[in-house]
């Protein structure tokens, strides 16, 4: 099956960006297995003083899009500091390749675990979230956790079983864990859920109408959203409002924006404030 | 893109100059249709048995055991559907783990509709032992189909005896020989095979037309109902130029059958013995005895199928691989994983499958650029020894 592969895809697998190992390295993440198809190693040297990742290589065993994702990650990583490295997500990976098949988002997913890993790896954690309590195997076929799965499925609003094994490929093969990512699901996304949603806190006055919804979004955007964004010379076009979602276009330089994730949270932040109640707000290309 | 070295010959293959010759006049003025009253159009049946005829002296069967079908697929799904619905009360099928997927997505199809499969294995070279066979054979089997040849390994099953096993014990016989017509001397007068699907893609005519040979006197319910063509066995307007192609593909198959054999194994057997003298850590799979003589699948340690696939396409070299990432799927080949190849391996499988237009300089291509492909991607693998990269 032939994928439909981004030129910028193809140029990262064809001329891999910082292939290696980083020598006197300070940071190692290690994510994936050879019998998984696909695993990830990511070394970086961090300077103690500023934070700062000088250097960046990596190691991959997969596919094209796994070369091609840790090679980007390399490239988006470097000279930003910890902190802000960490703040990127595999959408905006992604997004940085000019998108990558859905049945590929999961090598996006392994560059950000292994930048996550080797984060932990300076900080001196032993990184497999042992600071939360409930993790666990999810699937035993590619040893993916039950994080894993809620990362995905929260930064990718992911809603399908289908999409996440497109995102994380837990449930790829055996599927026994299927029922296990439907009740992640149910418990994560607000229409899958199987109890009613619990009352909003402003909800004591009668339900709002979808006309004053749409009217307290437009209203948001404009005072409070798009003044921010202008100075950064980048726009925001509302195209859909439902029960589910707000779906917004970035325009502009946010188009482009590696960091727009984070302006989407900001987003659903002020949204959520001026409503009253949770709201997911999605962005269309 | 670069002039193209074709070795996907497993998946399709050109359609041969001969060939489109052939199909012309029916795509021209010869467009009627063999079932009409009128001259025109029923003077084409003629045409029509005469394809027939070719096909069936590459089988060693008689004309009225052909039937046209759209595609090897439509074949395999014919047999089965046929061999259940003639033995009712036999809920049993008897495959193996490594058949296409026209079989075993059927097979998925039919044991949610209540019937049981059983999936026999094969030997870690890939080979379906007939014992293996006469064991899974119950009182209520309906059928037993295996395949000839694999497509993925090119690995030759034991058809023969398999065949025998099935008529000692009283059931019928399917194969998929989609792979093997046109490679290897098949002789239904010899062999007591029921039912064999072939494909005319495979075979260097157009894809869209197929054929299932149907044993004389083997109890037949069709599975496309319409008209009256193909003696009642199977409905829809008879496909002319398609048919015409196949039966002139099956003619040029008898002809040059051995001269094709040993051109095409001396090239196979070059390819292979470069790429295990240039490249170090590789696995030749299947069995080295029975095979096709076309095909070479081979794997390549540390490294992961797809990205071999993409970057030998980037210098126009087609091959396929049993990699899960090729696949569209999260798993790698079901074929290897059933020869208990790791999936380390399974992954970094290529196939190149030859056909009687490559030539010595496709080999000379592939073991020009392979290596340093694999060199690559070793050294961007993490799982690579040290050594392995100094070699």
């Amino acid at each position: 099956m032939a994928w439909d592969y981004s030129d910028k895809v193809k140029d990262h697998y064809l001329h891999p960006r910082n292939v290696g190992v980083v020598e006197n390295a300070n940071a190692v993440g290690e994510v994936g297995s050879m019998v998984c198809g696909d695993a990830l190693k990511l070394t970086l040297r961090i300077n103690p003083d500023t934070g700062i990742i000088e250097d960046a290589r990596f190691q991959t065993y997969g596919c094209g899009s796994a070369i091609a994702s840790s090679s980007a990650l390399t490239e988006l990583i470097k000279g930003l500091t910890l902190e802000q490295a960490l703040k990127i997500t595999n959408q905006d990976l992604a997004r940085y390749l000019d998108g990558l098949p859905e049945e590929k988002m999961h090598c996006s997913v392994m560059g950000r675990e292994a930048l996550q890993a080797a984060a932990a790896n300076y900080l001196g954690k032993e990184f497999v979230h042992q600071e939360e309590e409930e993790f666990h195997t999810v699937c035993q076929c590619f040893q993916v956790n039950n994080v894993t799965i809620e990362n995905a499925i929260r930064e990718n609003g992911l809603t399908t079983v289908e999409q996440v094994t497109h995102y994380t490929k837990a449930g790829g093969a055996c599927r026994n864990c299927v029922p296990e990512i439907e009740s992640i699901l149910a418990r994560l996304v607000p229409e899958k859920k199987e109890e009613p949603k619990p009352e909003p806190p402003k909800a004591a006055t009668a339900p709002m109408s979808m006309f004053r919804r749409i009217k307290i979004i437009e209203e948001t955007l404009e005072n409070e959203i798009r003044p921010a964004l202008h100075t950064d010379s980048g726009g925001l076009e509302l195209i859909d409002v439902s029960e589910e979602a707000v779906v917004v276009r970035f325009t502009g330089r946010c188009h482009s924006c590696v960091q727009s994730a984070v302006t989407l949270e900001f987003i659903q932040g002020a949204l959520e404030k001026a409503l009253g109640q949770p709201v997911r707000v999605r962005e269309i290309k | 893109m670069p002039s193209v070295t074709y070795l996907d010959n497993n998946a399709t293959t050109a359609v041969a100059p001969e060939v489109v010759e052939a199909m012309l006049p029916y795509l021209r003025e010869e467009y009627g249709n063999p079932s009409s009253m009128h001259d025109f159009g029923g003077h084409l049946a003629k045409h029509i048995d005469r394809a027939r005829a070719q096909l069936a002296a590459l089988l060693g069967a008689h004309p009225d055991e052909i039937i046209f079908t759209s595609c090897g697929t439509e074949s395999d799904n014919t047999a089965i559907f046929s061999a259940l619905e003639t033995r009712p009360g036999k809920r049993h099928i008897v495959t193996t783990q490594v058949e296409h997927p026209a079989i075993l997505h059927q097979m998925e199809f039919l044991q949610k509709k209540g019937y049981e499969v059983t999936f026999v294995g094969v030997r870690p070279d890939g080979i379906c032992e007939p014992e293996a066979i006469r064991e899974a054979i119950r009182p209520d089997t309906a059928i037993v189909s295996v395949m000839w040849a694999n497509n993925e390994t090119g690995v030759l099953m034991p058809i023969e005896k398999i065949a025998q096993v099935a008529k000692e014990r009283g059931v019928l016989f399917h194969t998929d020989a989609v792979q093997a017509v046109g490679k290897v001397p098949i002789d239904l007068s010899r062999v007591p095979v029921d039912m064999l699907s072939l494909s005319g893609h495979k075979l260097h005519a157009p894809k869209g037309i197929g054929a299932l040979y149907l044993r004389r006197g083997t109890p037949f319910k069709p599975y496309i109902m319409g008209g009256h063509q193909e003696n009642g066995r199977r409905g829809g307007t008879y496909a002319v130029p398609s048919i015409m192609a196949l039966g002139a593909a099956a003619e040029l198959a008898a002809r040059h059958m051995d001269a094709e054999r040993e051109h095409i194994t001396r090239l196979r057997d070059r390819l292979e013995a470069g790429i295990v003298e240039r490249i170090p850590a590789v696995h030749l799979l299947g069995s080295r005895e029975h095979r096709l003589f076309n095909t070479c699948t081979v794997s390549f340690e540390y490294v992961e199928g797809e990205a071999i696939l993409l970057l030998l396409s980037e210098h126009g070299i087609c091959a396929s691989s049993g990699s899960a990432c090729s696949s569209g799927s999260l798993e790698p080949s079901h074929v290897l994983r059933a020869m208990g190849l790791p999936f380390e391996l399974c992954h970094a499988s290529i196939r190149f499958s030859f056909s009687r237009y490559n030539t010595d300089a496709d080999v000379d291509r592939v073991l020009e650029v392979l290596p340093g492909i694999i060199r690559n991607l070793r050294r961007i693998s993490p799982f690579t020894p040290p050594a392995l990269l100094e070699a």
